[in-house]
Order: C-alpha cells, then sequence, then structure tokens
C-alpha cells in the first residue's frame, strides 16, 4: 500500500476530506456567517466534481474488494455532476429554509455520506464491499428525507423510507448469505466460475434481486416511492429519483452481467416481467396524480422499466445503452424537479393546477420543464428521444419485439401525463397563476447546465461512442 | 453547405432570429423573410434537379453522408429523388402562405411562428432523408408541435383535439418504431453489416416472414397521419380546432408524409410484406375514400367538410399506392401535390370567412359571392378544382389513379374496389357543388353582414401562391409527371 494506490481512491479520499472540512467549518463559522456553508460545500464539491474528470487507471485493491475502471470512473462522475447540479438546485432552499436552524452543515455532510456510500458501491469487488456501500448510501437519506421535522408528512417520509429500507438491505443481504453458502466465496470474481443454477442460488439471486430492486423502486418494491418523493425535501426527492437509482441500476447492471452471467437464462425472463410490470404501474398510476412530487416519482418509476429494456440484452451494447440513458435521465429529471424546486421555494405551490397559465408569467422557467418533460417522454431532437431510442434497439437486437412493442404503448402512455403538465402550463390560462418571480443565481445555473445537458447530449454523438468504448470494461 | 441542408438551417436560423425580434410587426416580418427564403431555395432546388438529373443517373441526387452515431451505422444522410423535390416545393408553398393567412395571429405571435417553422423542420427533413433514423426523428419533430399550434391558437374544444391528435399520431409512430428497428435488425440478411440506409436496405432481400411482420407495423405507423381508415379520427376534431395557418399546414403537408412514408419505406423496403398485404390495407384505403365522401355530405361545419374531405382524397393516394402500378403511383404523388395545395386553400378561405362572418355553421351563412366577390370566386374555382375538373392539378391526379387502378389490377377484386371508389367522386361533387350553391349563390341570410371587410393584400397573396400552382399543374403535367416518372424507376424494379 503506497500513495499511488491511494490516488486510485483520490476520488472516495475527496469527498471524506470535504465532509470533515465542512465539519470543520460548521465549528469554527460564527452564527452569523453559516450561511457561507452553502457557498463553500458548493465550492469544495466543484472541486471534486472537476478533479473526477482526469482520468484514472484500471486497478484493483484490498485484495479485490475495491476496484476501478475506466467505466466505473465515468459513472462516479455522472453521479458528481448530478450532485453538483442537485446542489446548486437546492442551495437558496437551503439558505432561505435550513441554514437558520443550524442544520445546512448536517445535510451536506449526510447528502455526502450518502454520495461516498455509492462511490463504494459501485467500486464494490465483493458483496462485503456492496453491501456496505449500499447501506452508508441509504442510511443518510433516511435521516435527509425527514428533513424538514417540522412537518409531520417529513417524518413520515423518513420513518417509511427507513422501515422499507432496512427490509429491503436485510432481504438482501439473506440473498448474499446464500450466495455465499453455495459458491463459498463472497468475491465477485470466485461466485462467477462458481456459480451454478441450483435451487438455492436461485433463491439467493431473486432475494438479492429484491433488494436491489427496492432502491431502483421496480414493481412490487415500489411503494414507499410516492409516499416518500411526496414528503421528502425536493432536493432529496430529486436525489433518490435520480443519484440514488442511477447508482443501483450501475451497479445491478454489473452484477447481472458478470457476476450472474450464467444465470442469464432465469434473470432475463425475471427482467422481462419486472419492466413490464414497472412501467405499466408506474405509468398508469402517473396519469391521475396532481401533486408534482407524486407525478415525477411514478414517472421515475417507470423510467426505471424502460432502463430494464437495456438489460435484457447482457453485452456491450447494453452496458453503454444504460449508461446512456441514465445519464440523459439524470439531466432530465433534475430539470423538472428544479423548477419544482424553484416554484415551490417562492409560491409553496406544488400541484399541477397551480401550474395553469406558467407560460404567461414565467416563461423561462416553463420551457425548461417543458423540455425537461419532452426528454422524459422521449420527443426529438432532445435527449431523452436518443436514450430511449437505443435502448429500444437494445432490446430489439435480441429479438424482443413484443416487449419493445408494449414498451412504446408505454411511451405513448407516458406522453399523455407529460403532455398534462404542459397543458396546464402553456394551454391554460388563469387568473391566479404564479406571478413571475426571479429565480437566484444558483438556481439560475443549475437549470442551465440541465437544460444544455438536454440539448447536447442527444445530438452530440461523439459522446455514446465514447461510452461504447468505455462499456468493454465491463464485457 | 449542400444545398438541401440548407432547408434544415434556414429554418433554424429563422427561429433563433424570431427568438430575438419584439413585437407582432417584426415576428411576421422575420417568418416571411424566411419563408421566402424557403421558397427561393425550393424553386431553385427544382430547377439544379433538373440541371443535375442530366449528368446524374443516381437514385438520389444531391446526396451527403455524414456519420452520426457509429456503433448503430446511423448516418444524417440526406439526397432527394423527383417525388421529394415536389413535396418540398409544396411545403414551402404551404409555410409561406400560411405565414401570409395568419398575419394577424394577435396571440403569442413569437411563438406560433416558431412553433410553425419547427413543424416545417420536420416536414423538410423527412423529405429529404435517407437514413431511417435522421427519418424517424424529423417525422417525430414534425408531429409534436402540432400540440401546442392547436392546444394554444386552437378554437372549440382545443385541448381535447390537440391531445387526441398528438397522442394518435405519436402512437402510431411507436408502433412505426417498433418496424423501423425490424427492418434494421434484418438488414443484414444478405451479411452485410445492420444499417439505416434506405438505398442499401432495399438492395437487402430482407426474409420473406420479417417482412410480412412488419410491413404492417411500418404502413400503419405511417399511414395513421394520412388518416387512414379507421384512424382517421383525430383528423377531423384536429383540423376543426385547428387555427387556419395550422390546417393549412397540417392538411397540406403533414398528412403527405404519410403516403410519402409508406412508398418510401414501407412498400420500397418491404416489397413482399406489402404485396402479402396489399388486398387487407386497400379495403381500408378504398372505405377510407368512401366513408369520407359520405361523411362530408354529413356535416355542417365547413371545416368538417374538409377534414373529411381530407380524409377521402388521402385514401385515394393510398389506394393509388396499393394498386401496385405505376400509372396509378404517379397519379397518386400528383394527388399528393393537388391535394396539399387545394385543401390549403381551402383552409385559407374558410378561415377568412370565419374571420369575417364569425361561423363556419353552412346552415347560418348564404350569398357570400354577392359580399366577398373574391373569396367567393377563388372557392368556387378551388371547389371545381377538387372535384377534378380537367385543366387543374385534381383532375390529372385522379385520372391517373383510376386509369392504373382499373387498367394494370384485371381482376374482378381490384375492379370491384376502383369501381367503388371512383363513384365517390360523384359524392364529391355533391358536397362541393351544394356548399358552393348554398353558402355562395344562395340568397343572403341576414342583412347585417354587408359590410363585411374586402380581402386583404397579405391574404390575396397567400391565396394567389397556391392558386398558380394548382392552374400550373393542371395546365402543364408533364414536366411533373416527367420529374416523378424517372423517379419511380427504382420503386418499379424493387417492388413490381
Amino acid at each position: 500500500m503506497n500513495f499511488s494506490s491511494f490516488l486510485l481512491m483520490r476520488q472516495e479520499m475527496i469527498l471524506l476530506t470535504i465532509i470533515l472540512l465542512l465539519l470543520v467549518a460548521e465549528i469554527s463559522l460564527p452564527k452569523a456567517k453559516k450561511q457561507s456553508i452553502v457557498h463553500l460545500a458548493i465550492f469544495l464539491f466543484g472541486i471534486n466534481t472537476i478533479v473526477g474528470f482526469f482520468a484514472i487507471e484500471t486497478s484493483s485493491w484490498f485484495g479485490g474488494m475495491f476496484h476501478t475502471n475506466g467505466l466505473i470512473h465515468f459513472f462516479k462522475n455522472v453521479l458528481n455532476v448530478g450532485v453538483f447540479i442537485l446542489l446548486l438546485q437546492s442551495a437558496d432552499w437551503l439558505q432561505e429554509k435550513i441554514v437558520d436552524n443550524n442544520k445546512g452543515t448536517e445535510f451536506f455532510i449526510l447528502l455526502f455520506s450518502s454520495l461516498l456510500g455509492m462511490y463504494f458501491m459501485i467500486s464494490a469487488g465483493d458483496f462485503l464491499m456492496f453491501y456496505l456501500g449500499l447501506e452508508l448510501s441509504t442510511l443518510p437519506v433516511a435521516a435527509l428525507a425527514a428533513f424538514e421535522v417540522t412537518k409531520r408528512i417529513s417524518s413520515e417520509a423518513g420513518i417509511k423510507f427507513i422501515l422499507s429500507a432496512a427490509l429491503a438491505s436485510g432481504v438482501s443481504l439473506f440473498g448474499i448469505s446464500m450466495l455465499y453458502a453455495t459458491s463459498g466465496s463472497i468475491y465477485f470474481d470466485d461466485i462467477i466460475t462458481m456459480i451454478a443454477s441450483t435451487n438455492l442460488t436461485l433463491l439467493g439471486f431473486i432475494l438479492f434481486f429484491a433488494g436491489l430492486a427496492f432502491k431502483i423502486s421496480l414493481v412490487p418494491f415500489h411503494f414507499w416511492t410516492a409516499d416518500v418523493y411526496e414528503g421528502a425535501p425536493i432536493s432529496v426527492a430529486s436525489y433518490l429519483s435520480v443519484i440514488s437509482k442511477g447508482a443501483a441500476v450501475f451497479i445491478l447492471m454489473i452484477l447481472l452481467f458478470t457476476v450472474f452471467k450464467n444465470l442469464m437464462h432465469v434473470w432475463e425472463n425475471i427482467i422481462y416481467v419486472v419492466a413490464l410490470a414497472t412501467m405499466f404501474i408506474g405509468n398508469l398510476f402517473a396519469l391521475r396524480q396532481q401533486n408534482m412530487k407524486r407525478f415525477l416519482a411514478f414517472s421515475s418509476i417507470a423510467q426505471a422499466g424502460f432502463i430494464l429494456l437495456g438489460l435484457m440484452t447482457g453485452n456491450q451494447l447494453g452496458t453503454a445503452t444504460i449508461i446512456y440513458f441514465v445519464m440523459i435521465y439524470v439531466f432530465s429529471n433534475l430539470a423538472a424537479f428544479g423548477v419544482v424546486q424553484a416554484i415551490s421555494l417562492k409560491t409553496g405551490k406544488e400541484n399541477m393546477n397551480d401550474y395553469e397559465g406558467l407560460y404567461r408569467t414565467n416563461p423561462n422557467l416553463s420551457l425548461v420543464m417543458m423540455l425537461a418533460l419532452f426528454s422524459l417522454a422521449g420527443i426529438p431532437p432532445v435527449a431523452g428521444f436518443f436514450g430511449k431510442f437505443f435502448l429500444f434497439t437494445a432490446a430489439a437486437s435480441k429479438g424482443y419485439y413484443l416487449l419493445v412493442f408494449l414498451a412504446v404503448v408505454n411511451v405513448t402512455i407516458s406522453l399523455y401525463y407529460y403532455l398534462l403538465v404542459v397543458r396546464a402550463m402553456f394551454l391554460r390560462t388563469s387568473d391566479q397563476a404564479i406571478p413571475y418571480f426571479k429565480n437566484k443565481l444558483y438556481m439560475k445555473l443549475g437549470l442551465l447546465v440541465t437544460v444544455i445537458g438536454i440539448l447536447v447530449l442527444g445530438l452530440y454523438s461523439p459522446l455514446y461512442d465514447y461510452i461504447f468504448e468505455l462499456s468493454k470494461h465491463l464485457n | 453547405m449542400d444545398i438541401l441542408t440548407l432547408f434544415i438551417i434556414v429554418p433554424v436560423l429563422t427561429i433563433i432570429a424570431l427568438v430575438f425580434s419584439k413585437g407582432l410587426e417584426r415576428t411576421r416580418v422575420v417568418s416571411m423573410i424566411g419563408s421566402i427564403i424557403q421558397l427561393g431555395m425550393a424553386i431553385n432546388l427544382v430547377f439544379a434537379y433538373f440541371k443535375e438529373r442530366a449528368v446524374n443517373d443516381g437514385i438520389m441526387v444531391f446526396t451527403k453522408d455524414v456519420v452520426w452515431f457509429k456503433n448503430f451505422n446511423i448516418h444524417y444522410n440526406i439526397g432527394v429523388d423527383g417525388i421529394s423535390v415536389a413535396l418540398i416545393l409544396l411545403t414551402a408553398i404551404v409555410v409561406l402562405a400560411g405565414v401570409f393567412i395568419s398575419w394577424k395571429t394577435s396571440e403569442l405571435p413569437k411563438e406560433f411562428f416558431i412553433s410553425l417553422i419547427v413543424l416545417s423542420v420536420g416536414v423538410y427533413g423527412v423529405f429529404i432523408s435517407i437514413d431511417l433514423f435522421t427519418l424517424f426523428v424529423f417525422f417525430e419533430i414534425a408531429v409534436i408541435p402540432m400540440y401546442l399550434l392547436i392546444g394554444i391558437w386552437g378554437s372549440g374544444p382545443r385541448e381535447y383535439s390537440a391531445m387526441k391528435l398528438t397522442i394518435m399520431l405519436m402512437a402510431a409512430s411507436a408502433v412505426l418504431l417498433v418496424g423501423i428497428l425490424g427492418i434494421y435488425f434484418n438488414s443484414n440478411a444478405d451479411g452485410g453489416p445492420l444499417t439505416f440506409n434506405i438505398l442499401d436496405i432495399a438492395q437487402v432481400n430482407i426474409p420473406e416472414a420479417a417482412q410480412k411482420l412488419f410491413f404492417p407495423l411500418v404502413f400503419i405507423g405511417f399511414a395513421v397521419i394520412s388518416a387512414l381508415f379507421p384512424f382517421h379520427t383525430w383528423s377531423p376534431d384536429g383540423h376543426a380546432s385547428a387555427p387556419t395557418a395550422v390546417s393549412m399546414l397540417h392538411a397540406g403537408v403533414l398528412m403527405k408524409l404519410g403516403g410519402y412514408g409508406v412508398f418510401r419505406v414501407a412498400m420500397y423496403l418491404l416489397p413482399l410484406g406489402a404485396i402479402h398485404w396489399s388486398w387487407f390495407f386497400i379495403i381500408l384505403a378504398a372505405t377510407g375514400v368512401v366513408y369520407g365522401a359520405f361523411s362530408a355530405i354529413r356535416q355542417t361545419d365547413l371545416k368538417y367538410i374538409n377534414a373529411y374531405a381530407s380524409v377521402s382524397h388521402l385514401g385515394l393516394v393510398l389506394f393509388a399506392l396499393l394498386t401496385l402500378n405505376k400509372i396509378a403511383w404517379n397519379g397518386a404523388i400528383i394527388q399528393s401535390l393537388s391535394h396539399g395545395l387545394l385543401t390549403a386553400m381551402f383552409f385559407a378561405l374558410i378561415g377568412m370567412i370565419y374571420g369575417r362572418t364569425h361561423t363556419r355553421d353552412i346552415t347560418k351563412l348564404g350569398g357570400m359571392m354577392k359580399i366577398l366577390p373574391f373569396i367567393g370566386a377563388i372557392y368556387v374555382i378551388t371547389g371545381l378544382a377538387y372535384l377534378g375538373l380537367p385543366g387543374f392539378s385534381g383532375f390529372v391526379a385522379e385520372m391517373n389513379i383510376f386509369v392504373g387502378a382499373f387498367q394494370q389490377n384485371p381482376d374482378t377484386f381490384h375492379r370491384v374496389l376502383t369501381v367503388l371508389v371512383v363513384s365517390s367522386i360523384v359524392v364529391t361533387s355533391v358536397y362541393i357543388l351544394r356548399l358552393v350553391g348554398k353558402i355562395m349563390m344562395g340568397p343572403l341570410i341576414t342583412n347585417d353582414v354587408q359590410d363585411l371587410p374586402r380581402a386583404t393584400w397579405y391574404e390575396k397573396t397567400g391565396i394567389l401562391l397556391l392558386m398558380i400552382p394548382v392552374i400550373g399543374i393542371g395546365v402543364a403535367p408533364l414536366w411533373l409527371s416527367d420529374m416523378i416518372m424517372k423517379s419511380l424507376e427504382p420503386f418499379i424494379q424493387g417492388v413490381l
């Protein structure tokens, strides 16, 4: 163990340092200057994000418990960028509502700890590290969901989340123990060679899958989603739906494509059914939602169903397409949540009816929202279209035409409810329309970055080629 | 910059200019200049095409090929043949006429013209694409602005109509997506690489089973936008609620994408599927022709009449394409052009009448000729052209279609259908002549409409823009037939 090996973990190290620095700042700053914690945190995390873009070599440490390669590194960057946008969008909320209650630093520390957990989870080389990462990433979120303690609904969200998360990770751990029992190892590399489709292994796999499916909120493990999103602060809901889901999808993909490669004949059927159920349930439930947070919750359940289509391939094409889609999804969903956040902060309104006539009073916010929804719905030329098209292509490449057909039926259903929001904003006029307001700099930046992402990520094809190149690390 | 990509660049630049222009006056002038440039480019393209055709024997000319997503072999691949050139010209004319007709748009004018031009980008894009992926992207770009155009600036049950139209068309394009993926994954049947290139796929012998499976998907995916019976229900509602320029563009141009796509993609790439399925879809198309015509008789709203007439006339296009012979094909394409111009003209005139009398109900209208002579006269001419009077474009088109359908398909099945479809001409005359008789020539219903404003310069310009090519095609159809016939060669070799 020398200095250069630490450099391979530099992202984790930097994030840990940031957490500690924030703790020091919290202690040393006088109360009057607490507001600057927000600036400090954004600045420090900005550095972390930029440092992340320097290449890292493929390697493995701690006897194979922790490993990195170009693909994992790239995905950490996606998470970083997502969290950075999230911080920009949350800055106003933190400064106005949270810092005064002396809780600003807590928010950042919890958020970064959870992110650190995700780093470890996606870099894991064995189930122990995976499980530690999973827990580290989940537990702080429960605290975050209950962050607005004065609101009953927020506490309820926290409790709901922690209970279901505990159950899910317990189930997952039980599954892992069965896998250990059959293969005699917790290291991914060993299990790949040892795994056989015995009944115990299959049971272990299914229990393990259930734990991750909870994090991705796949049907039938989605029941917590809407309630938690509705109760939690918007930043946290946004974090859950984008960062947390993205990381879980990524590690699920890695495990399915490597560790459980030999069980593909089993899990492809499971994924097939779960994908269909997730898409249909997510979309059909989203149709009737009035609260924007619940609306986006069901929309993000449905999006997870689409992502599963890419898993059906089990090859490089699928890997690249999933990562590409998740990246686009991060930008699109953050844009949508960003607008909801901005409006909720200024007016406290979170219902779809409240958005009526929004275009006439706040054209820019409405346009951002429309782009975000079009991207989620998959309308060209915004990025979401390319993401979805490639997912469908990936599934069709294995001959799953029926699945693709049912997925495009779902795209049409989803288009309907995304258009409902567009209808409220653009088609309707209202006397009680939300009056014009100006956003602060951070929020503007946060939305601008997402819009650029939505417009550019799809049309700029070298990005996909780059991800495709990286994806060979996995297969 | 090549001559075709300009058709994307110029509208996009117009949109950017519109974003920065303030006030109604500037907005519409910028849109007008942008559309005039487009029309200029389209006319230039026709001449350039003839010049290029003399020296270039390729199926497509002015081709350009840039790799886009190399892992999927997706290219930005463009080129035109005679059919696309004619349709591009049609689009440019209708867009400019639409801008003139919408001169007085007062509510959110900037957004209106931007949406209108986004729509035209999509349409141009479809007509110049050789790559299926690019084509699909542009196809969807053309559909989605309709939601805002009808929803914001429409009348009547606009929210319902806009949603219905968008959902039905997007559902169709979702079905189309599956079909396109099916074609793509069978494009390596001869051992070549997977490709989205239409010209390359046409050379591949896609397995017959796959063709039979995917032809209906691709066909329906495109034909819904051409109001194929029974998927036409979005069209009357959509047209009736849409603002004038949008109805014009929609019936005039957007619905032509359906016929174009059916021909260029479904039939050209899946010829065995087309032969296998033609009997089924030809029944649907013929039903649409007759059904549309009879429905139009029963309507009292001018826009509904025209919308059902469009269902009938575009059914005729699909019918002609499915008879699988070149004379009818030629007629189908001329019918597309002719219907595009005439229906745009009708919608423009209805818009003008509605703008003055505030009603589209034919029971409340009468004697228009006396009070609005220019509009009345043009209405009569358009009506006569629409029912296929010689000397206008409609006659050339229908003549070709019926001769082709009757002569070249000597079996009973096709002949019976042809006779049925021909009879719809009579029905067409009924609703057109009844309309002309009632609202134009009939007695004035009320006297308080005596001093309606005359047609303004922008309305006249818009109408004349459409009128000139209608007569042009009717009087001198040969240059057009020539252009189209040559471009039909690869289809004849590929399909027949």
